[in-house]
C-alpha cells in the first residue's frame, strides 16, 4: 500500500487544470512512497476527460461512467472514492482544495479512517511523510504528519505546476464502485457564472478591485484592464459584500487562492485575509490613494493614485503596447 | 425542531499571530479571542430557523473553560442552552467530529448548523467528517437555507458559480459569509444568557479518545515579501512591467 490516488475534477466536459497540479503533487508523493500514481474519474459520459487523463503517464486511470455521477454530490462521490482507494491500494488520496475537494475529501477520510491534511503546499520524507500547510490566513505555516495508514490530502494547487502530457497513453479501465445512490441528498442545480475570461485560479494575469471602487459600474474599468491583458477579474470581500462583484470573484482566506504572474490590487487596502489569497503572485501591482495602505507592504510596484484616473490611463497605454 | 449549532473559540482574526521562538505553537499571551466568524453566521441561521419553525437551539463548544464566553454570546444572541466539552488539548477536526458524534447521539437534533471553516486552523473538515460519521447528508458553504417538510434546500457557494442542493433532515449545513447578518447580542439578551443552562462535560464523560490523527510538528512564519517601490506615474509602471518584470 504505497500508491497515490488522484481524484480528477472536471467542468463542462473538460478536465480542470487544478487536477494537473494535483498530479504533480501526486508524483512528488509517489516518489517518496515508492508507489504509483493512479487517477479516478467520476462522471457521466465524460470520455474526453478520461482520454485526456490517460496522457499524463499515470499507472491506472479508473473511469466510473454512471449517470449517478452526472452531478457532483459528496454523498455519492465519497463512497465511490473510498472503494477506488481500496481497489488501487492507495496510501494517499488527493484532490484539489477547490470547493468540491473541500466538501468531499473529509467524507472520504472518515470512510477510510484516515487523517486529512487541508491545503498541502509540500510533501517530503523526513523520518516519515511530512506535509506543510498554511493556516491563520496564511500567517503561519505548519509541518504536520498523519498517523493513520491512509492519508487524505487536499492540495493547494497554486503551489504545484500543472503536469504536462508525457507521451504514452495509459489504458482507461472502467470502474464500478458498486455504491447505491444516496436517498437523502439531491442535486438541484448548478448556476455557472459564464465568462469569456480565463478561470481565476488558472489566469496568468488577475486584476482585482476593492471597496474603493464604490460601485459595480466602476468595476467596468477593472474588466477593461483585465481584458487588455487577457486576464481574469477578482475582488476583495468588501467589494463582494457591497454587491460590486459576484462572490465567485472573491480572493482571500475565505475565497480563492491565486498566484498569477501579474496581480493588480486596485483600491484594495490589503487586509491579511485578502493577502492570504494573492501574496504568492509573482508580480504585484497596487494602486491606492492611501500611501499607508498595507497592500504597499507586499507589492512590487505601487502607484499612489486615484484608480479612476490611473486605471483607464494604464489600460490605454498597455493596449497600445499589446496591439 | 431541535437545532444544534457549534461555536469555536478562536484568536481574533484582526490580530496578527506571533509564533513562539521554539516553533511549538503561537504566542497566546495578550491575545484576544472571539467566536469563530463563520460560527456567528451558523448561530444566526439556527436562531432564524427556530424563529420560523419553533423548537430549541443548543450551542456546543469543545475547548478550554474560557469557551463559556463564546457560548454565553451564542445564548445572548438567542440559543436556549449550551454544552461545553472541556479540554485544553489541541484537537484536530477529526477529534472534534468524534466528540460531536457523541453529543448528537445524546441530543438527537434535526439539523446542525456549523461554520464552513475555523479561521485559526483553516481546515474546513469538522462538519463533513461529522456528517460522514453520522451517515447524514451535508450542505456546505451555504448562502441560503430553506427548511420545509423535513428537507432543507440549500444554496451553496462553489467554484464557478452557485449550486443548489436538497438534503433530507437530519442533516448538516455549514455557513458561508453571505448567509445572513449575525445579530448583535442585546443587553437584555446578555442578561438572560447568564441564567440559561450551560452543561459542562469532558471527552472522557463521552467516552471519546481525542488523540489526533494529524500531529502538528512545527509552526513557522511564511516567507515575507519585501515591499517594492512606489513609482512616479503610469508611464513608469508600464515601463517597469515591460522592461523589468517582463510580463507584458
Ligand atoms: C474571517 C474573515 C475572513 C475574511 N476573508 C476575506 C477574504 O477571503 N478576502 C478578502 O478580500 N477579505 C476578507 N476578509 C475581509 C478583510 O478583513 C477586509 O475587510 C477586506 O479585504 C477589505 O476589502 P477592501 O480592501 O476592498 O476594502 P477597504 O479595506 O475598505 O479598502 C478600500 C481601499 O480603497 C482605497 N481607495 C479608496 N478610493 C480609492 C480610489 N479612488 N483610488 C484608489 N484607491 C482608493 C482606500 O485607500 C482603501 O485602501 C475577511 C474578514 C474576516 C473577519
Ligand atoms: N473546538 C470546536 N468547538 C466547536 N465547534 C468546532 C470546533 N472546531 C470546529 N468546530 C466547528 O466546525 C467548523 C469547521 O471547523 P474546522 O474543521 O476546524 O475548519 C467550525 O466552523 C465550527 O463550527
Amino acid at each position: 500500500m504505497a500508491n497515490v490516488l488522484v481524484v480528477a475534477e472536471h467542468l463542462d466536459g473538460a478536465l480542470r487544470k487544478v487536477t494537473r497540479s494535483v498530479i504533480t503533487f501526486a508524483r512528488d508523493a509517489a516518489e517518496l512512497t515508492g508507489g504509483d500514481v493512479d487517477v479516478l474519474l467520476l462522471g457521466s459520459d465524460v470520455d474526453a476527460v478520461a482520454e485526456e487523463l490517460a496522457q499524463y503517464g499515470v499507472s491506472r486511470v479508473l473511469y466510473a461512467n454512471d449517470s449517478a455521477y452526472a452531478n457532483y454530490l459528496a454523498e455519492n462521490y465519497a463512497p465511490a472514492i473510498a472503494a477506488a482507494a481500496e481497489e488501487t491500494d492507495a496510501a494517499i488520496v488527493c484532490a484539489p482544495a477547490s470547493t468540491t475537494g473541500k466538501d468531499l475529501l473529509p467524507r472520504v477520510a472518515a470512510s477510510l479512517e484516515a487523517g486529512m491534511v487541508s491545503d498541502a503546499i509540500s510533501v517530503s520524507d523526513d523520518d516519515g511523510l511530512k506535509f506543510r500547510r498554511p493556516l491563520w490566513a496564511g500567517n503561519v505555516i505548519t509541518t504536520v504528519e498523519v498517523v493513520t495508514p491512509v492519508k487524505v490530502v487536499s492540495v493547494r494547487t497554486t503551489d504545484f505546476d500543472a503536469a504536462e502530457p508525457s507521451g504514452d497513453a495509459t489504458p482507461v479501465e472502467s470502474f464500478d464502485p458498486g455504491v447505491a445512490p444516496s436517498e437523502t441528498a439531491e442535486f438541484v442545480s448548478f448556476d455557472q457564472v459564464k465568462s469569456e475570461r480565463p478561470e481565476l485560479t488558472d489566469a496568468e494575469v488577475v486584476v482585482a478591485g476593492g471597496r474603493g471602487l464604490r460601485s459595480g459600474e466602476n468595476f467596468e474599468m477593472i474588466m477593461d484592464l483585465a481584458d487588455t491583458l487577457g486576464g481574469a477579474v477578482g475582488a476583495s470581500r468588501a467589494a463582494v459584500d457591497s454587491g460590486y462583484a459576484p462572490n465567485d470573484w472573491q480572493i482571500g482566506q475565505t475565497g480563492k487562492v491565486v498566484a498569477p504572474q501579474l496581480y493588480f490590487a486596485v483600491a484594495i487596502s490589503g487586509a491579511i485575509q485578502h493577502l492570504a489569497g494573492m501574496k504568492g503572485s509573482q508580480n504585484i501591482v497596487a494602486i491606492n490613494t492611501d500611501p499607508d495602505a498595507p497592500i504597499f507592504q507586499v507589492s512590487d510596484y505601487g502607484l499612489v493614485a486615484d484608480a479612476f484616473e490611473a486605471v483607464p490611463e494604464l489600460t490605454e497605454k498597455l493596449q497600445k503596447l499589446v496591439d | 425542531m431541535k437545532i444544534l449549532t457549534t461555536v469555536k473559540r478562536v484568536t481574533d482574526p484582526d490580530m496578527k499571530v506571533k509564533i513562539k521562538p521554539d516553533q511549538s505553537g503561537v504566542v497566546t499571551e495578550g491575545v484576544e479571542y472571539k467566536m469563530n466568524s463563520f460560527d456567528e453566521y451558523g448561530v444566526e441561521e439556527a436562531i432564524a430557523i427556530k424563529e420560523e419553525h419553533g423548537g430549541e437551539v443548543v450551542a456546543v463548544s469543545i475547548g478550554p473553560s474560557q469557551s463559556t464566553k463564546e457560548l454565553r454570546t451564542a445564548m445572548a444572541m438567542g440559543a436556549d442552552r449550551a454544552i461545553l466539552v472541556e479540554t485544553d488539548a489541541d484537537l484536530d477536526s477529526d477529534a472534534v467530529a468524534r466528540v460531536l458524534t457523541e453529543i448528537v447521539q445524546r441530543e438527537e437534533p434535526d439539523v446542525i448548523l456549523m461554520g464552513k471553516q475555523s479561521v485559526d486552523s483553516d481546515r474546513s473538515q469538522a462538519a463533513q467528517l461529522l456528517a460522514s460519521y453520522l451517515d447524514w447528508p451535508q450542505a456546505t458553504f451555504a448562502y441560503d437555507v430553506e427548511v420545509a417538510d423535513g428537507w432543507a434546500t440549500v444554496g451553496r457557494e462553489v467554484d464557478g458559480g452557485t449550486s443548489t442542493k436538497r438534503i433530507r433532515l437530519p442533516g448538516i449545513i455549514t455557513a458561508d459569509l453571505r448567509l445572513n447578518e449575525p445579530r448583535y447580542a442585546s443587553l437584555p439578551g446578555i442578561m438572560k444568557a447568564k441564567r440559561k443552562p450551560l452543561e459542562t462535560l469532558t471527552p472522557d464523560d463521552l467516552g471519546v479518545d481525542i488523540a489526533p490523527r494529524v500531529n502538528v510538528l512545527k509552526f513557522e512564519a511564511p516567507e515575507e515579501r519585501e515591499a517594492g517601490e512606489i513609482l512616479e506615474d503610469v508611464d513608469e509602471l508600464v515601463d517597469r512591467l515591460k522592461n523589468e518584470a517582463n510580463v507584458i
